[in-house]
């Protein structure tokens, strides 16, 4: 400590640097975090990207609550915008037009901060799938991955909450389908509706709650799951991609100070700029034309913002009727009878399917690989068939649940028919991730028996050679150390076989584990071995002298005429 | 400049004129015809047996076929006996007579008659039996002085919206029918849209929506055309689904592009 007191900066900003110090112990911090290393791989960038968005939109937020007020009481709107002047409408409706068409800046505000959340969710949507792709949730990140599922969870309740603020038609038609659904749970539906909605709905209180839910719960609840996500990724530190010198003990890349923290406080402003142009360019929810929201009209068209979309698919999809099969069941009670309107009840198990699905996914794969190991070097998506073709079937199941939420316009844009839109849908939902897997599975071995092939005897370059001994041969060029080191360095997975439990019988659980591991890890390609690598390369340094010397030959036979001549 | 000074009679002068003659004439033409296209006739054409003798002829060559002589109906389309003149110049007047070919909804297509004879066929169609007639000029006037835009707008919503959208940029219905996009639709034919109900088109009476009520919606989806995207470059006013889809197709390519680029530097 004494050492520290003592010491005199000579510059006036080392002598400001130098209180704070003595007075914060900043440069631990700095010496702590700065020397983090980071890998750079442009795929590591998603994860940023929905940071700076989140930034963004928290900023613009911060703009548009000076002037939107969350109320649900009448005003008659007297603003600028004339097709909508007298018309009754709620102050928050009436607030968000103002925003829109008499705030300076207002409606470029709002844009931003719509795209900013579209854009927000997008990126931290692929960042996930990078993550699963990769691999990068395996041990000792499996909790961290629960994290960022609930960081999704919660981009999708902002977003939802948000869209709904303006109380105009369309998001009206979006609050309307959540009190539906509400009301199909059996029992609690209707106490849980009207306990959501203070009243029977639409009532008078939703807009405030959804207000405080939207600025303060929802986005505290991201802060500190943001917060928990970072602090984890510095402590288990970033996950790289396999190359040679990589290790499982080591990260290679830049330290955070100053290369990597300059780059990134650089990409943030690259990310708003692209946000502020699409802003000022491209018109997003334009709220006076929808009116205000009024429970009779409902409008063709009506969609929610793209990441509620699959919610709204599935509801599509899900037939009312099967041939005289009713999906609106009446239970006999006591007091009458009560309805349970399956056709609203059963697509909540898709959806609950994928959501759980995503959380829980390391420890199913775990449970089929039985590979408990820590993991800080990456998989390329095609070394992991059968993760990859689960992850490519579960981007179709939710692809097609979220086509599905646009069937009308499908329909009216190429011309079909609404009913055949939605008939090869549900046939899509069903059999696309099945063919989805299957499919990528075999172009995950096919890959990487190229790789194995690439490996062992080189590229081929189209060459073809004939020696005079009238031997034909294509040149195979060698890849260099560090690609070969990518094509060989990964692991397989074998398929675990039923385990007998403590009473020496194989139950039904484990024989399903037993299969799916099967179904998982039995077709797989083995990485080259260094053996099988020499005696490969043996053989081709054969054939390249065999070749170079009857080259050689040839010349020297041309020589020898010409000298003759 | 000197050279065209130098030579006045350069070769193509001439075509230059002819051009301008051209582009007069025609802008002049399309100019009163405009101011006569919501309706050049009056009810007094309707009754001239000129016109509905003509109007015959042509309704027999074009269309008995399907409709039957004497329009009460055939093999392949509906009695027109009392659907009134204005249904015949909606249906003709937006190409969808005659019917180019059955399907789940009849197509529109280029005009095949010109407004004459569109004319006289609404005649000959009126003497079969009353029914609506062609909406005065006065009712079609987006900006008549009594015009409540407001009105019209919410009007549009509960009465329209739910088919053609709220953007008035169209919707499908069940198997493969569909309600087009509204915009650029003449006043006229949206008038006589809502008063002969096409196809699947509910029919809106005057009972319904009074002469004055069309005219509001009229004025309210011409205000629509008219007032533009204040946010920018509107993604074809599909809503949500455009706006998911740029970002997911353009936005993304856009930050993977910077995202590529911030990290190939350094390797
Ligand atoms: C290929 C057969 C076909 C031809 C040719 C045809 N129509 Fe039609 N028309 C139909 C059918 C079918 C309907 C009913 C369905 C519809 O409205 O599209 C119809 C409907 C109509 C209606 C609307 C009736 C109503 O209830 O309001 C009018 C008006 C009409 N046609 C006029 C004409 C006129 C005028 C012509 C000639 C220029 C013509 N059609 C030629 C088949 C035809
Ligand atoms: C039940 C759905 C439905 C409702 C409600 C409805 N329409 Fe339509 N509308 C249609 C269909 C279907 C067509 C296409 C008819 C055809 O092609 O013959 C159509 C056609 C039209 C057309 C002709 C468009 C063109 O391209 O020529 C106009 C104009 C129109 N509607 C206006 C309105 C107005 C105004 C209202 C409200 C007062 C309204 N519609 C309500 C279904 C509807
Ligand atoms: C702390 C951060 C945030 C604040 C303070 C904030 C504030 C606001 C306010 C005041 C509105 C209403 C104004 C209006 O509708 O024009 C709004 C709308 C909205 N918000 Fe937020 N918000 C925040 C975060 C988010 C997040 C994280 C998302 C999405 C993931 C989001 C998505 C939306 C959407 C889609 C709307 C509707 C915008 C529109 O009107 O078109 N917001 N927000």
């Amino acid at each position: 400590m004494s050492v520290i007191q003592d010491y005199q900066a000579s510059t006036k900003t080392g002598k400001i640097a130098n209180f704070v110090d003595t007075r914060m112990g900043a440069s631990k911090m700095v010496k702590e975090f700065g020397r983090k290393l980071f890998p750079d791989h442009w795929t590591f960038l998603f994860g940023e990207v929905a940071l700076y968005s989140f930034v963004i939109v928290v900023l613009s937020g911060a703009f548009l609550t000076f002037f939107f007020d969350p109320s649900m009481a009448h005003v008659v709107y007297d603003g600028a915008y004339k097709p909508l002047y007298g018309v009754e409408m709620s102050a928050a409706y009436a607030s968000a037009l103002d925003i829109s068409f008499e705030i300076r800046g207002g409606l470029f505000m709002r844009q931003v901060h719509h795209w900013g959340a579209l854009i927000f969710v997008a990126a931290a949507s692929v960042h996930m799938l990078r993550v699963f792709f990769t691999g990068a949730f395996r041990r000792p990140r499996e909790l961290n991955w629960v994290v960022g599922s609930v960081l999704l969870i919660l981009a999708l309740a902002a977003g939802f909450t948000g869209y709904s603020l303006p109380d105009e038609v369309l998001s009206g038609n979006g609050l309307r389908i959540i009190d539906g659904v509400m009301k199909a749970l059996p029992v609690v539906g209707t106490y849980m509706s009207f306990f959501f909605f203070g009243g029977e709905f639409p009532g008078d209180q939703i807009i405030p709650r959804l207000y405080s839910l939207h600025i303060m719960v929802v986005p505290a609840l991201i802060i500190l799951m943001v917060a928990i996500h970072l602090f984890m990724v510095v402590v288990h530190k970033h996950t790289q991609y396999p190359g040679p010198g990589r290790k499982h003990t080591n990260v290679v890349g830049y330290p955070v100070g100053p290369v990597y923290a300059a780059k990134a406080g650089g990409f943030f402003f690259i990310v708003f700029g692209i946000i502020a142009l699409i802003s000022g360019f491209l018109q997003i929810n334009p709220i006076w034309t929808y009116g205000p929201y009024d429970p009779s009209p409902v409008s063709a068209g009506t969609q929610p913002d793209w990441y509620i979309g699959w919610v709204d698919g599935i509801l599509r999809l899900m037939p009312g009727m099967l041939g005289d099969f009713s999906m609106l069941w009446h239970i006999p009670m006591p007091w009458g009878w009560n309805a349970l309107p399956l056709g609203v009840l059963i697509p909540l198990i898709p959806a609950g399917v994928l959501i759980v699905g995503m959380v829980l996914w390391p420890w199913l794969e775990r449970g089929m690989t039985g590979d408990n190991r820590e993991h800080h070097i990456l998989d390329r998506p095609r070394n992991a068939p059968g993760r990859t073709a689960v992850g490519v079937a579960g981007v179709i199941f939710y692809c097609v649940m979220w086509a599905a939420a646009s069937s009308d316009l499908m329909a009216v844009y190429f011309m079909l028919s609404l009913n055949d839109v939605a008939y090869a849908l549900r046939f899509l939902l069903i059999f696309g991730p099945i063919i989805g897997f299957i499919v990528t599975k075999r172009i995950c071995l096919a890959l990487q028996r190229k790789d194995r092939e690439i490996a062992l005897h080189g590229r081929e370059t189209g060459i073809i050679e004939w020696t005079p001994e009238g031997a034909i041969l294509e040149r195979h060029e060698m890849v260099d150390d560090y690609r070969l080191y990518e094509l060989v360095a990964y692991e397989t997975q074998q398929p675990i076989p039923a385990q007998p439990n403590n009473k020496g019988r194989v139950g039904l659980w484990s024989k399903f584990k037993a299969a799916c591991s099967r179904a998982f890890y039995e077709d797989r390609v083995e990485p080259v071995t260094a053996q099988e690598l020499a005696e490969a390369h043996a053989e081709h340094d054969q054939d390249r002298r065999k070749l170079q010397g009857s080259v050689g030959r040839t010349v020297q036979e041309l020589e020898g005429k010409r000298d003759n001549s | 400049m000197k050279a065209l000074s130098q030579n006045r009679r350069h070769p193509m002068v001439g075509v230059a004129l002819l051009l301008l003659g051209l582009l007069l004439t025609g802008g002049l033409y399309s100019l009163a015809s405009n101011i006569n296209s919501a309706s050049a006739y009056s009810q007094a054409d309707y009754t001239s047996a000129d016109n509905i003798s003509d109007g015959e002829t042509l309704f027999n060559a074009n269309c008995a076929s399907c409709h039957g002589i004497g329009a009460t109906g055939g093999p392949a389309g509906p009695s027109l006996v009392g659907v009134g003149a204005a249904s015949v110049d909606f249906q003709v007047g937006t190409g969808r007579m005659p019917l180019q070919m059955t399907g789940p909804q009849g197509q529109e297509k280029q005009n095949q008659f010109n407004e004459e004879q569109t004319m006289q066929m609404a005649a000959y169609v009126h003497s079969l039996g009353a029914g609506p007639s062609i909406p005065e000029d006065e009712y079609l006037d987006a900006d008549h002085a009594d015009v409540n835009l407001a009105r019209g707008g919410e009007l549009f919503r509960v009465n329209c919206a739910m088919c053609h959208s709220a953007s008035a940029g169209g919707g499908a219905l069940t198997r493969g029918k569909y309600a087009p996009t509204l915009h650029g639709v003449e006043e006229e034919h949206i008038y006589e849209a809502m008063v002969t109900g096409p196809q699947n088109m509910p029919v809106f009476s005057d009972s319904n929506l009074t002469p004055e009520d069309k005219r509001d919606v009229i004025a309210y989806l011409k205000e629509f055309e008219t007032q533009g995207y204040p946010g920018g470059a509107s993604l074809g006013s599909l809503g949500p689904v455009a706006e998911g889809l740029f970002v997911w197709t353009g936005g993304l390519a856009l930050l993977i592009g910077f995202m590529v680029w911030m990290t190939t530097r350094s390797s």
